[in-house]
């Protein structure tokens, strides 16, 4: 396919439309409900696999080199900052798998606008946000152009 | 007026406008806030960026991380494995500059929460190699979105930027970006001060070797389609190094990496009779590229070459020996969440075909090559540089500024930077992003004009293929098959066999010359001409179809660049077959492009190689 929707499961919602990169989760104007509407140009990068409340979107391996009978599902929990993979084999192994997605609360970086505001010096520095404190040296390296030379080295 | 025009046309005025919220894009976005607290910063998408771009699906690592507060490396070191990999030609003082500011973009991503893996002995990050980290990077691209969202004052989803606009005042300058939304169909008319294009480079200019339903199963996103150059192009500024197109070696069908394996797992390669082979090729490669080939790390492009020709020798496949390595149930773990993390259709080929690699040692191939600016290779714009120590031939104005006033760039955009990765993409947006800021402030009641007459053109232009497909859809009794109409998808894949079979793709083994490039030249022109009878029967395939518009150009400035360039710089990505040889002499430079949208001449020069460091 690679992404297709059950029919059963997809309430319409639109996550995956919102989210897909490709843009080809669409809604189905008849059903109701969303469905891969490009699956060549489908990265199986699982976005859309991942956005549904409704678990309703799977992969099938593209056909065109992938064999049936596998499977590869997921489950992003933000709340617990985890996602848990299930790989299932054609040959009916199986392996899972569990790892951290985020160390800190969802929406809790800082806007840059509310650091202290840079000084008309720093303005026409090198130095970048948060530098050089957030380099955890004591500053900025830097060459001088006396070092250029042409030819091959 | 025509069916289409009547469209509503949103006008969005900015003082900088970012153009692609990819990782390049969030930086730019961040640090125009950071530096520009009064300013109107927009940033404006095709997709949405909470995934949006090359690290949408996330990443498992990062590829440039210096570790100066521990002194692990220093600039200087990155500057010399760029240069070593890229066979010498790499503009040593962006990639400076890019390595300096690299490790507070990392420390700022673990202070947003990225979980980045620690070694437990020494408490510093986990190296995956000399210069990459490991990290949980399944939630990377959100992370950072996160970032970029808060500092935005709005972010454009959905809108597919197609033209950048030029200012009436000063020809040379920039002035905003129009493009639509890709929901609704509005027209948008962006007024900006400064742009930054943090836009993608190119996959699906050469034909990929899975044409069917998995032919969107590229390395590189199917949604990278080459804006970060055709926006550039088309706005005059200069471009470098356009010919030198990546070619990776992975794993097979699914392209999952490769870099864990060779570097933390320490699996290795063999030909299909269990034999080392790249040191048989020394002799052979050394004839070609002469001292380069004893440079350490191997550049990327001479182990392709090996795989290549132990490959024609008729020893192939070549595999990855993870047998030994696997029997580790860490490493299998790091092995398997290493695909899961950034190529998840790897582990879903492996699934179907019963690969599991404790017990087969998988296939590596060579993939389809692919135009990009941030990885082993460094196509993209000619961009001034760092004002403390770039020669003064490299700098003309503000960092990262292109060749045309108010125009700048970061990551996949800006040319001669390879090996940035994620990261350093970041990174080089924070630069350009601080960069805008300083010329906005001095621009002062100098300020650029949008023509109503440039806009309401370019709104006839954007919506021609739904026009197109309108009238025509009926002359036909129902397909795809129209004597007045063209879909974009055709077009690609005409595109992708011109560039493939003339411009050095999959099926010649990369090789091509001057009267294979001069015939790719013809077709592609074609091809261009043909783009003025696309049809889109909705506003996806009019996404789409300026997709491949962007692809066009890009194609064609690779096509010239590669003309230009008479030697063979990098076996392995590319053979110019009647020039096989490296050629220190005539080409330790950079290559130029300027195009010429109204006569569509292309003009080309040499640009200098300043070495910056020993």
């Amino acid at each position: 396919m690679p992404t297709f929707v059950y029919m059963t499961r997809c309430d319409g919602c639109g996550h995956c439309v919102d989210i897909c990169p490709s843009d080809i989760m669409h809604i189905d104007t008849t059903y109701r409900r969303a469905y891969n509407i490009e699956p060549n140009m489908c990265w199986e990068c699982y976005s859309c696999v991942k956005a549904c409340p409704q678990n309703a979107i799977d992969c099938r391996g593209y056909a065109d080199f992938a064999p049936l009978g596998h499977s590869v599902r997921v489950l992003r929990e933000e709340a617990k900052g985890t996602i848990s993979w299930k790989i299932k084999f054609r040959n009916g192994n199986e392996k899972n798998f569990v790892s951290p997605i985020r160390t800190t609360p969802w929406g809790s970086i800082k806007s840059p606008a509310d650091y202290e505001a840079p000084s008309q010096e720093a303005m026409k520095s090198q130095e970048l946000a948060h530098e050089p404190d957030a380099l955890n040296i004591d500053k900025l390296p830097a060459l001088t152009p006396d070092q250029l030379k042409q030819g091959v080295v | 007026m025509g069916l289409f025009t009547r469209k509503k046309t949103v006008f969005v005025e900015s003082d900088i406008l970012v153009i692609g919220g990819g990782m390049a894009g969030c930086g730019a976005t961040y640090e125009s806030r950071y530096w520009g607290r009064d300013l109107k910063v927009v940033c404006v998408e095709k997709a949405n960026i909470e995934r949006s771009g090359a690290v949408a699906q996330g990443l498992y690592a990062i590829n440039c991380y210096m570790g100066m507060q521990w002194d692990e490396n220093q600039p200087e070191d990155h500057v010399r494995y760029a240069r070593n990999d890229l066979m010498g030609l790499v503009r040593e003082d962006l990639g400076y500059d890019i390595a300096r500011h690299v490790d507070s973009t990392v420390h700022k991503f673990e202070e947003w929460g990225l979980p980045i893996m620690k070694d437990p002995e020494t408490g510093r990050y986990l190296r995956e190699g000399k210069w990459q980290i490991m990290i949980h990077g399944e939630s990377y691209k959100p992370i950072v979105a996160e970032a970029a969202r808060k500092a935005a004052t709005e972010i454009y989803n959905r809108i597919m930027v197609t033209h950048l606009l030029m200012d009436k005042t000063k020809p040379n300058r920039v002035a905003g970006a129009v493009g639509f939304n890709v929901r609704n169909g509005n027209f948008y008319v962006f007024r900006s001060k400064a742009v930054i294009v943090s836009a993608g480079g190119a996959s699906h200019i050469f034909k990929p070797r899975a044409v069917g339903e998995g032919m969107g199963r590229t390395w590189y996103a199917p949604w990278s389609s080459a804006s970060a150059y055709a926006l550039p192009i088309l706005a005059g500024a200069k471009m470098t190094q356009m010919e030198n197109r990546i070619v990776l070696t992975r794993f097979k069908d699914g392209y999952g990496p490769v870099g864990a394996y060779f570097l933390h797992l320490k699996t290795y390669t063999e030909n299909a009779y269990g034999e080392e082979y790249e040191s048989k090729w020394y002799d052979h490669t050394k004839e070609l590229v002469g001292d380069y080939v004893d440079r350490h790390p191997v550049p990327t492009c001479l182990r392709n070459h090996a795989l290549l020709e132990e490959v024609k020798a008729g020893r192939g496949p070549i595999r990855m020996v993870t047998k030994e390595a696997f029997q580790d149930p860490h490493n299998e773990t790091v092995g398997w969440e290493n695909f899961l993390g950034m190529t998840i259709g790897q582990a879903v080929v492996w699934a179907s075909q019963n690969i599991d690699p404790k017990h087969t040692n998988p296939e590596l191939t060579t993939s389809e090559p692919y135009v990009m600016g941030s990885h082993a290779t460094c196509s993209g714009a000619w961009a001034s540089g760092p004002a403390d120590y770039a020669p003064s031939e490299y700098q003309w104005g503000y960092n990262r500024m292109m060749t045309v006033d108010g125009l700048f760039g970061a990551g996949d955009t800006i040319g001669g930077t390879a090996h940035k990765f994620s990261s350093g993409s970041f990174a080089e947006g924070r630069i350009a992003g601080k960069a805008a800021v300083n010329y906005v402030n001095d621009l002062g009641s100098d300020q650029p004009q949008v023509s109503e007459g440039e806009y309401e053109d370019l709104k006839k232009v954007v919506f021609q293929p739904l026009e197109t497909y309108q009238v025509g859809r009926n002359e036909i009794v129902a397909g795809t098959v129209s004597p007045s109409y063209m879909l974009p998808i055709s077009g690609l894949q005409r595109l992708e066999k011109i560039m493939d079979e003339y411009v050095g793709g999959i099926s010649s083994l990369y090789t091509t010359n001057e009267p294979l490039l001069t015939r790719g030249l013809e077709l592609l022109s074609m091809l261009k001409e043909d783009l003025d009878h696309l049809g889109a029967e909705d506003l996806h395939q009019l996404q789409r179809a300026w997709e491949l518009h962007h692809r066009v150009l890009a194609s064609e400035a690779v096509t010239q660049h590669t003309m230009f360039r008479t030697e063979t710089r990098w076996p392995g990505y590319y053979y110019r077959a009647d020039h096989p040889k490296l050629d220190d002499t005539d080409w330790h430079c950079f290559t130029l492009s300027r195009y010429d949208r109204d006569s569509g001449t292309w003009e080309m020069e040499k640009a200098p190689v300043y070495h910056i460091v020993d």
